[in-house]
């Protein structure tokens, strides 16, 4: 095929060159991966998890592989958002390339107040709620779990910025679709599903946990399954836009995703396997798509025979 | 830098250990000693993470088929301990790797006038090698090396050769003196004068012992820390320690891949 094909996705008034992004936290503020790979070549990128206050994070060790992933318990720890403000945003605004802000809050006001500071930056595309904090004794946890409380948290967030809000949801609930549904009723753009699920891992010849937090978030292609039934079962539930997250190390990954109905993806661990991985993922699925005559990504999209 | 790799060889340089020659861009000249790369063992995604190993030594070679270019390598020491290191050390030449690096700040190596006193331990050895190789006859330099075995205690014929003079010790007495390499050191601290800076890499227990060593004596110390890695390039936090002034309300974490690996052991919080 001769044409270029249209890689081009739009959500919650949201326009991206390709529906390719970087997962929170797993690809720092951008900067960290500048000499490895092209920031422009991808759809979007999604900062590291902010909070109103710098926060510490947990004690070490904090990673840990496990077969097919990893587990990590960061415990959140990052700048703060007016550091953010101050030290990350200049190089992201010499970026061409849409800045996605995940962030989080302590409480109902923290999230609000936090996203109304980025509701004045010029530089944030849309914001991206993380309501599934894991590893955070006082974190998430509670919002990510109850549809009431995320209910609340999205209206919070809703009611404080006019920029497009994501709720990135936590694979760790009985009953997916009704957190989506919640957020839904909330007023919420768009879904990104999944964050980590809540893992553990023994180390046998000094009998402790491997993490010092004892629990973590399972990343990585061991995920894979989950996040793909969980991205299936909301998107024929629930009418808003999926961004589709977990276990994505390759564009034939990507590309299931978009099937089982995310309009875009997120690429996470695979970031620490290759740095550049975004960017072949990005490549490869334009080659699969001029190979088999797609002309237009969004055929894709939701196009699962099932 | 990120690139693919050839290994021109791979060999055990004493039981459990092996040193390992791979093909690098010629920008690899300019890695500082302490920097380290991150390697990706095979593809797939069984080992999923890359592995850190400090840089052993760098430099150009030709290879033994006619008319090739003359090459530049890296070469890393490493410990089999694992899934990873394993899978490493079954690597042929002409095998294929995939490295990130050189990474994180490495050594700052200081004025020639002043005494440089490397220790070490274990796979701690490789970085000390790489600055000893780099310093070798500008500069005043010591080695100290400990280990529980002979087995363990690498780099003494390197150092030797290098005309370093080199101080020994095992747990077992098995080679050199019977003890802890840092009761060697503290003697030298005690008998020696004129400005010196300590440049320490190995097991945490010894580098905290060198550190408070340095501290009672009033002497600079480097210490090279190691830490679980999943990026290597400051972007996951996976690998962070605590700086001098930490506490929960003033968190002050450095991250090993980037600000490190190697710091000022005054700069740290030895809890
Ligand atoms: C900056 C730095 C420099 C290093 N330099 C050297 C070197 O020159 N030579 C050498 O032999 N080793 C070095 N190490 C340690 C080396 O990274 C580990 O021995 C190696 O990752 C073990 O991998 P494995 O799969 O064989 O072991 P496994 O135990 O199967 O590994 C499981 C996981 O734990 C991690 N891990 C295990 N031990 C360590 C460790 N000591 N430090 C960090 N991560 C670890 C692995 O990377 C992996 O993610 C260095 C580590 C760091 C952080
Ligand atoms: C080290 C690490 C840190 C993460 N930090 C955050 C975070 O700050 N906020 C968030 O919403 N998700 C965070 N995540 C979750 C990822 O964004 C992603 O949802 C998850 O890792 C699944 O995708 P993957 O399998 O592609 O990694 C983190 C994941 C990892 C591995
Ligand atoms: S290994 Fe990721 S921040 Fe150091």
């Amino acid at each position: 095929m001769k044409k270029k094909p249209d890689m081009s996705v739009q959500f919650a008034g949201i326009q991206l060159r390709n529906p390719v992004m970087t997962a929170s936290g797993t690809f720092g503020y951008g900067k960290e991966f500048a000499g490895y790979m092209d920031l422009e070549k991808i759809g979007a990128i999604v900062t590291k998890g902010l909070s109103l206050k710098p926060k510490a994070g947990n004690p070490m060790p904090r990673i840990v592989e496990t077969p097919g992933g990893m587990l990590n318990a960061i415990g959140l720890q990052n700048v703060g958002i007016d550091a953010f403000i101050s030290e990350k945003i200049p190089f992201l605004r010499t970026v061409n390339t849409p800045v996605i802000v995940n962030f989080f809050g302590n409480t109902l006001e923290e999230y609000e107040e936090v996203a109304g500071k980025l509701d004045a930056l010029p530089e944030v595309a849309a914001v991206e709620v993380n309501i599934s904090c894991p590893n955070v004794k006082h974190g998430g946890i509670v919002f990510g779990t109850d549809p009431k409380a995320a209910f609340s948290v999205v209206k919070a967030v809703r009611s404080a910025t006019i920029k497009p809000v994501i709720v990135k949801l936590s694979p760790n609930v009985t009953d997916i679709v009704e957190m989506a549904a919640a957020c839904a009723d909330a007023d919420a753009d768009a879904l990104s599903l999944i964050n980590t699920l809540t893992g553990m891992a023994v180390d046998l010849k000094n009998r402790k946990p491997y993490l010092a937090n004892c629990t973590g978030g399972l990343s990585g292609p061991a995920i894979k399954p989950i996040a793909l039934r969980m991205v299936w079962q909301v998107s024929r539930a629930v009418q808003l836009p999926i961004i589709g997250i977990g276990g994505i190390t390759n564009a034939i990954d990507a590309l299931e995703f978009l099937l089982a109905g995310a309009t875009a993806v997120q690429v996470g661990t695979a970031n620490f396997m290759t740095p550049d991985a975004s960017q072949r993922i990005v490549e490869d699925i334009e080659k699969y798509l001029r190979e088999n005559g797609i002309e237009d990504i969004k055929e894709l999209i939701g196009a699962l025979r099932a | 830098m990120h690139f693919k790799s050839m290994v021109v060889s791979n060999i055990e340089v004493s039981p459990g250990y092996c040193l390992i020659r791979l093909t690098a861009p010629r920008q690899i000249l300019d890695a500082r000693p302490g920097q380290f790369v991150m390697v990706r063992v095979q593809d797939g995604i069984d080992p999923l993470l890359r592995r850190p190993f400090g840089i052993f030594d760098v430099g150009t070679f030709s290879p033994e088929y006619p008319e090739s270019p003359r090459q530049h390598y890296l070469e890393i020491l490493y410990k089999i301990v694992g899934k990873g290191t394993s899978i490493l050390s079954m690597l042929h030449s002409r095998d294929y790797v995939d490295v990130l690096g050189p990474l994180g700040n490495g050594f700052d190596e200081g004025e020639p006038e002043t005494e440089k006193l490397l220790v070490g331990g274990g796979f701690g050895l490789a970085p000390l090698h790489f600055f000893a190789r780099k310093h070798a006859g500008t500069a005043g330099i010591k080695a100290f090396i400990g280990g529980k075995r002979k087995e363990d205690v690498l780099c003494v014929t390197e150092f030797e050769r290098l005309g370093i003079d080199t101080y020994v010790a095992t747990d077992d007495g098995t080679l050199g003196s019977r003890g802890l390499v840092t009761s060697v050191l503290e003697e030298q601290l005690e008998t020696g004068f004129g400005s010196r800076t300590v440049y320490a890499c190995g097991p945490e227990p010894m580098l905290r012992a060198v550190a408070g060593l340095c501290k009672r004596h009033g002497i600079g110390c480097q210490v090279s820390l190691e830490a679980n890695m999943a990026c290597g390039v400051g972007a996951c936090l996976g690998c962070v320690t605590k700086g001098r002034s930490h506490s929960e309300s003033a968190p002050d974490y450095r991250c090993v891949c980037k600000d490190g690996p190697v710091f000022d052991a005054a700069e740290l919080l030895w809890d």
